[in-house]
């Protein structure tokens, strides 16, 4: 599938870009909760990936279409289960982790459809989210959390050590790991607890013990 | 509202403005001459065939830009432009059909086919038996989506169409879309299916069934046989009632009348028409009448009853093991006749199959019939679906000319 090799779609999301550098030329990727589709169309385009989308916003949908997305309108659990085991080299989950009723079931799902899982979220254990809620007793807000309490769709907010310590109860292996400042830019895995906004997860299922 | 209200024609032309096909011809074209009869899937043989169609812009030079329309229960091959400068209103699917517009006519060559079993040109039980010289009437043979759709194929081979571009229909006409993907996967590059389903549910059944128990009911249809006498208007206005309610939501009917009466302050406790809803369904029903046979109506619902794509296929992700089209599916969020549920049936087995598929729930409160009226979204949908569609189309084809 070719979208197009003359323009190059303007400039992504760095976590985008982080996430892109990531993805194999030529594997099968899912992402959910796709908005309009412009990774997408760029692992299409340029690393001719063939690339699948699930996305809940019809005006978002419209884009994935105009931009020649294969795109589902719907839930993200609904949509992967319409997808056999193994079907994608790498399923992707941006940024949304935090907003679904049930992390686990997603992420199991997303390691049922797809070899491997590449989440991002924004850390609650970052500095600035504990100095907010610690000096001014207020509820963190950063460019990660840009929301109000009363109006924010997280429900389900971790710390890079709480999303870690999931990682090993659930019996995932952490294939790559990227750390960001709010600001995104990387930082390394120092102290990732204390100084990351943004934390990208490269996952897979640990091989079945004999 | 629905296709049996008139929509104003566009400022600046007669014909409907610079985005309007502008006047179209319906044309015939008949086949399955005996001995070389159609053999139907009920075991019958039918020929000669007539099928009248209508196309508009061009076919391209490398005869890859056709697509083709399906049509619904009632509809026929007029589907854009006019018949005549005089007309009141253009083909039914007109809002999307035009230079500029969704299916733009400037890119793409439209057919659009009156289906076998109508009334509006195609050979059906009104038309005259060539052994009896006389109308069908129920002498005609049972026709199934399938047989609908291998007289298509026939068509598209006389047109010299090696291979659709894309393909659309709502409704019944969805029915034709999958019918086609899966019965003739190389011949479709792209399929639209619209508020549709793999098979017809039995609350659709049993609206069917009410409807021509209507019409079998009135006593003017004398067991089909009325060419020559009066037809059967009661009945069958019945039926489209029936029917057009099933086209509409509850939220749209209470929005366009409410509990408002027409013409009138107050009840007048008899049973004339006293309810807007009332006098708008007795509209419809009449106006039907007036363009549609009921042998047709039982004939075609009788087609849409039979309709399963799994039947003789399995499971529905087998019957779409061997397409090769890439699909755009889209639901009405208020469709209860043929509900999101039953689209996202098709999605699921067609991405179990690794088909690209592109799936969008249309936001509108206008119910199954959503899909005749404007929608900025729709338009826009099917465009992009299009567009992209043509663009790896051709790509595929340089890449292949440039093979060794």
């Amino acid at each position: 599938m070719i979208i197009s090799r003359h323009k190059r779609p303007a400039k992504l999301r760095l976590d985008y870009e982080l996430i892109r550098a990531l993805i194999p030329d030529g594997a099968k990727v899912l992402d959910l909760g796709c908005g309009d589709g412009q990774l997408l169309a760029d692992l299409i385009g340029f690393k001719g990936c063939e690339g699948r989308g699930i996305e809940i916003d019809e005006a978002a949908v419209l884009e994935c279409i105009r931009r020649g997305v294969a795109v589902y309108h719907g839930d993200m659990l609904e949509g992967m289960g319409f997808y056999r085991d193994g079907h994608f080299d790498v399923v992707i989950l941006s940024q949304t982790l935090q907003q679904t009723m049930d992390p686990p079931r997603v992420i199991r799902e997303m390691l049922r459809v797809g070899r491997r899982a590449i989440i991002s979220f924004p850390n609650f254990g970052h500095w600035g989210v504990r100095l907010q809620l610690l000096w001014a007793g207020r509820m963190p807000r950063s460019p990660a959390l840009p929301h109000h309490w009363y109006n924010t769709p997280n429900v389900h907010l971790c710390t890079v050590k709480d999303f870690e310590e999931f990682c090993e109860r659930e019996k995932l292996q952490t294939v790559e790991e990227i750390f960001l400042t709010p600001r995104y830019r990387p930082i390394s895995g120092l102290l990732a607890n204390w100084r990351a906004g943004l934390a990208i997860f490269q996952l897979q299922r640990l091989p079945q013990q004999p | 509202m629905s296709i049996d209200d008139a929509v104003p024609i566009a400022e600046g032309s007669q014909f409907g403005g610079a985005n309007s096909v502008g006047l179209v011809r319906t044309q015939f074209f008949t086949f399955a001459q005996p001995p070389n009869e159609l053999e139907l899937d009920c075991g019958q043989r039918l020929g000669p065939i007539t099928l009248a169609y209508e196309t508009c812009g061009a076919l391209s030079p490398g005869r890859d830009n056709a697509v083709l329309i399906l049509h619904a229960l009632s509809g026929d091959a007029h589907v854009a432009g006019y018949h005549a400068p005089e007309d009141r209103k253009p083909g039914w699917w007109d809002l999307f059909i035009g230079p500029g517009k969704a299916i733009d006519t400037t890119k793409y060559f439209v057919v659009c086919a009156n289906i076998i079993g109508g009334c509006k040109g195609s050979t059906g039980p009104s038309s005259v038996n060539p052994a009896t010289g006389r109308p069908f009437g129920l002498g005609f043979p049972m026709v199934t989506i399938s047989d609908m759709v291998r007289t298509q194929k026939v068509l598209m081979d006389h047109l010299g169409i090696p291979r659709w571009l894309s393909m659309t229909g709502g409704s019944m006409g969805g029915f034709q879309v999958l019918e086609w993907a899966v019965r003739y996967p190389g011949q479709v590059a792209s399929a639209m299916p619209i508020a549709t389903a793999a098979r017809l549910s039995a609350q659709g059944i049993a609206f069917n069934e009410v409807g021509r128990q209507a019409i079998m009911a009135d006593p003017n249809w004398q067991g089909g046989d009325y060419y020559d006498r009066d037809a059967p208007r009661s009945g069958l206005a019945i039926a489209r009632m029936i029917g057009h309610i099933t086209y509409l939501s509850d939220e749209q009917m209470h929005a366009k009348f409410g509990r408002r009466l027409q013409g009138r302050d107050r009840f007048g406790y008899d049973f004339k028409t006293e309810f807007e809803v009332e006098s708008y369904l007795r509209y419809q029903g009449d106006s039907f009448v007036r363009r549609f046979d009921a042998n047709s109506y039982l004939y075609i619902t009788k087609s849409m009853d039979y309709f399963d794509l799994t039947s003789g296929r399995g499971s529905l992700v087998e019957a779409f093991e061997r397409v090769r089209a890439e699909f755009l599916v889209l639901s009405i969020s208020s469709d209860w006749l043929f509900p999101t549920y039953q689209a996202k049936e098709i999605v699921k087995a067609l991405k179990a199959n690794g088909v690209p598929t592109t799936f969008l729930e249309l936001q509108s409160p206008y119910g199954h019939d959503a899909f005749f009226l404007a929608s900025a979204q729709m338009s826009a949908t099917i465009a992009g679906f299009l567009e992209n569609v043509q663009r790896r189309v051709r790509g595929a084809a340089a890449a292949e000319g440039q093979r060794p």
